[in-house]
């Protein structure tokens, strides 16, 4: 497989994705070292974890002095939600075997958004190759650079980057909200997520949503 | 072993379980209009959470900062089309000077 960002629109929304979503690593990697985790530690969430929104809450929670199994089970349910991506993206991968781990490690938010919004199955697969493998290329390189500089960068917000993670998110949910309908369903899960967020313990509010994509697909 | 090496591994061993699991379920579950009409809706209510959580939320607390200005320039940009570089682009610019200039 060839990869052409100039004339090939999916390698593009692809590699913009993952370049986009990688800067982001450089403030995860110093926020793992500020929480006191050591370089080889925070890398290896990088590397192994792989799951933006579970690696923050690991290093928080820990950061914070919470203890290892909170860290653990909080970072589970924000990673339940690519539990359901691997539902919707195995039918169109079809792999088996070592080529099923491979593709389950890069199942997440930003390879299955971009393989999704595709017309047919061989984009789809090829969006989500570009974009998981992309973002994993990315996200470990700026997590290594970012632990090292930690000092460096410190506050995510004098760059902006506190934004960027969001507005990279409406980027990816905009081209989705192709009728009336999603666009209420859309609204309601930020209303509920809002809604919840003082109440329950991280990533809760983000994986209750679910209940209002089951209640409002339920009926035609 | 230390509290940090455990919680490394261990959120590594469930995120990865979550992942393969997803994997792993029978294709046949798909085949049902109403699955699919749910699992369609499913990323639209996910990331859109995450757009709330990731704007509004300070750990457990609501609050309005520059980061609200930087997704609705964010917002505006979509709305005009613009490609997803400059829709971040753009959020982070705004973001920052706010941040640094007020």
């Amino acid at each position: 497989m060839s990869i052409n960002p100039r004339s090939n629109p999916i390698d593009r929304t692809g590699l913009s994705v993952a370049f986009t979503v990688g800067l982001y690593g450089a403030a995860f990697g110093a926020a793992g070292v500020t929480a006191g985790f050591s370089i080889l530690q925070t890398c290896l969430l990088s590397i192994l974890l792989f799951s933006g929104a579970s690696q923050f809450a690991v290093v928080g929670i820990m950061g914070a002095g919470g203890s290892a199994i909170s860290a653990i089970a909080t970072a589970t349910l924000l990673g339940f939600r690519n539990a359901l991506y691997g539902l919707q993206m195995a039918p169109i991968l079809k792999v088996k075997g070592f080529k099923r781990i491979l593709s389950a490690q890069i199942t997440i938010d930003e390879s299955t958004a971009v393989a999704t919004l595709q017309e047919n199955d061989a984009d789809r697969k090829r969006g989500f190759y570009i974009t998981g493998i992309g973002v994993y290329v990315f996200w470990n390189l700026f997590t290594f650079l970012g632990a090292l500089g930690a000092s460096a960068i410190g506050d995510p917000s004098v760059w902006g980057l506190d934004a960027a993670v969001p507005a990279a998110f409406c980027g990816l949910v905009w081209p989705r909200l192709k009728d009336k309908t999603q666009f209420i369903v859309s609204g309601a899960a930020i209303a509920l997520a809002l809604l919840l967020t003082p109440l329950t313990p991280a990533g809760i509010p983000i994986i209750t949503t679910v209940v209002l994509a089951v209640i409002f697909g339920w009926k035609k | 072993m230390t509290q940090i090496w455990i919680a490394v591994i261990g959120a590594s061993v469930t995120a990865f379980l979550n992942k393969y699991i997803g994997h792993s379920v029978p294709e046949k579950w798909l085949d049902r209009p109403r699955f699919k009409r749910i699992n369609t809706l499913v990323p639209i209510v996910l990331l859109s959470a995450l757009v709330g959580v990731q704007t509004f939320a300070h750990k457990k607390e609501l609050v309005i900062d520059q980061r609200l200005a930087g997704v609705g320039v964010a917002l505006i940009a979509l709305k005009f089309k613009a490609p997803f570089p400059v829709v971040v682009v753009s959020a982070a610019v705004t973001s920052a000077a706010i941040y640094n200039w007020f």
